[in-house]
């Protein structure tokens, strides 16, 4: 249930899951999921929580060993990664006590895989007033990263991955601690980042709704099993339900996409899946 | 002015050949304690600093035992304890934690046992003293060279990996993403602060060590915020605290009638506890906003 709809881009894949399965204590929490990314791709990791997403990411980070199928970055397997990833995990426990600011924690993402102590950089300097900037930073730079608010974190973090000029770029339900506004600055910025520097994107989320005039492709996931193309290849009744195993419809309103459980013209129309009645 | 010079330094400070190899091993020895410790503030090791204060115990008292120069137990058991407590308890702090404790445990049962027995083969009269609680007057200038090649290593070891060890810090994901070899840095990390903690057991004591350790780096977070300023501002408070620390020690034997010097272990962790409720006070100032939250008082 894992066929994967290739759309043949310029070039070999940058991130490329083959029939990847992941067992944790016994419960299946990935049955071999396939998809490929190209550069400059912006896509979106869909599904309901619990439905596998952070356990894919931790599989292409090489954090987690998966029991079955394999992963390539740019043409790699195997861990550790020799092709460096940018990565924005969900929750970074960032303790008041750390002596380090804003603009020092974007420099640790330019330089921070690097041996030997650091000499004065005015590039790295230009390099990070143009992140912080990016990202919209300005205003707290020198803060410190602890003292900063979830959100505002979340974008000194973006920029921390961003730094690197990384092929591959994951988020870990970035929008999650964002209010809608800078949920959608920071998507138009992902948008617009993956296009320009041909980096390509994985980013997670549970709501699809304000990726989806951005996405280029999209990986649902549901129940451990995924469904990868373009939105409207993947976003169908059909596809959908065959993914979850029971009927689901998809419905258009307005603009935005909501997935119902049954029958939507019986009018109790049940969430069954993200995005359901979200605003 | 010269009055006044003369009542803080008491006759023959600056002459002492004593107190001339005090310093240098304990300048030496506070710069070596505040690099490292910067990094084992932030990590939240602390008690693992502590485990390896009394691993350096034990191996201090089985050298003097076995009739060797105690810095070489000091560092050499403190090496093998450090690598113990990684293979042991990695990653998951809970299980770092259990592992430190099982360590410091069996340092301090060992330390009984070699003291003892130290003690009474009659070999050697206060050992207790010299390895629990330092040694800094009495250590011969022959140790300089040594104290000064293991600083050597100590510090570039940390400045080898001081950018991987500071991003696997604030994220060992985000670093193994970057492909930073997250476990093999923390280990050269750890080694370099076994010896930090071995040169620091000879200069005020294995028990003691943590104090050096940890109060510099924890006074200069109160007042810094960047890595390479509170390492900076760590490094001057540990040498300050040591230096005074000589100092006092060295005049409080013209104190009293009795003259007795008291122990200079004593004075370098009061001026280093000193320090940081110094550092404490400059910090509230700085920022009661702070304080409002309850962090920097």
């Amino acid at each position: 249930m894992a066929e994967d709809t290739i759309i043949s881009g310029p070039g070999s894949p940058v991130l490329d899951v083959e029939g990847v399965s992941v067992t944790l204590s016994g419960r299946e929490i990935l049955d071999k999921v396939s998809f490929q990314i190209r550069a400059g791709e912006f896509t979106g990791l869909i599904g309901p929580n619990g439905a596998g997403k952070t356990t894919l990411l931790r599989v292409v980070l090489g954090l987690q060993r998966p029991g079955g199928g394999q992963v390539s970055v740019v043409g790699r397997t195997g861990s550790p990664r020799q092709q460096p990833i940018g990565y924005v995990p969900q929750k970074v426990l960032l303790d008041p006590d750390l002596p380090m600011r804003a603009r020092d924690l974007i420099a640790l993402g330019a330089d921070g895989s690097r041996y030997g102590l650091r000499l004065p950089s005015r590039q790295r300097n230009e390099a990070v007033r143009e992140m912080l900037h990016a990202v919209d930073a300005d205003l707290f730079a020198d803060a410190r990263v602890g003292n900063l608010s979830g959100g505002e974190q979340q974008r000194v973090l973006l920029a921390q991955a961003l730094i690197s000029r990384p092929r591959l770029l994951l988020l870990d339900e970035p929008l999650a601690n964002l209010d809608l506004r800078s949920g959608q600055e920071i998507v138009s910025l992902l948008a617009r980042i993956a296009r320009e520097q041909q980096i390509a994107i994985l980013l997670s989320a549970h709501e699809m709704n304000p990726l989806l005039p951005v996405l280029d492709r999209i990986v649902y996931l549901a129940g451990g099993r995924a469904a990868s193309g373009t939105t409207s290849e993947v976003i169908t009744t059909e596809r959908l339900s065959a993914l979850y195993g029971h009927h689901v419809e998809v419905l258009r309103v307005n603009g935005r996409v909501l997935v119902v459980a049954g029958d939507p013209v019986g009018g109790a129309a049940a969430a069954a899946g993200p995005a359901a009645g979200a605003g | 002015m010269h009055q006044l010079l003369d009542a803080v330094f008491e006759p023959g400070f600056f002459a002492s050949p004593q107190v001339h190899i005090a310093a240098t091993i304990g300048g030496v020895v506070a710069i070596v304690s505040a690099v490292t410790g910067v990094f084992t503030v932030m990590r939240g090791q602390s008690f693992g600093g502590h485990a390896l204060g009394d691993v350096s115990a034990a191996g201090g008292s089985a050298a003097l035992l076995v009739g060797l120069t105690p810095v070489a137990g000091f560092v050499g058991l403190g090496i093998v304890g450090a690598a113990a407590m990684d293979m042991i308890g990695v990653r998951r702090l809970r299980s770092r934690d259990l592992a430190t404790g099982v360590v410091l445990g069996s340092a301090i049962g060992l330390t009984a046992l070699f003291l003892y027995l130290t003690s009474t083969r009659g070999t050697t009269t206060g050992a207790p003293q010299q390895i629990l609680f330092g040694s800094i007057f009495t250590t011969t200038s022959s140790t300089i060279p040594v104290v000064a090649i293991l600083a050597a290593v100590a510090l570039g070891a940390i400045a080898m990996v001081c950018r991987p060890l500071l991003l696997a810090t604030m994220s060992p994901d985000i670093a193994t993403a970057r492909g930073v070899p997250v476990r093999l840095v923390g280990l050269v990390y750890m080694l370099a602060l076994a010896v930090s903690v071995g040169l620091s057991s000879l200069a005020i004591g294995a028990i003691l060590s943590t104090a050096l350790l940890i109060g510099p780096p924890a006074a200069a977070l109160r007042v810094t915020n960047k890595v390479v300023w509170s390492v900076t501002v760590a490094c001057l408070f540990g040498v300050a605290a040591t230096w005074i620390g000589i100092l006092l020690s060295y005049d409080s034997f013209y104190w009293g009638a009795s003259h007795q010097a008291l122990p200079v272990s004593f004075f370098i962790v009061a001026a280093v506890i000193a320090t940081y409720l110094l550092a404490g006070l400059v910090a509230r100032q700085r920022a009661p906003a702070a304080v409002d939250h309850g962090r920097a008082g």
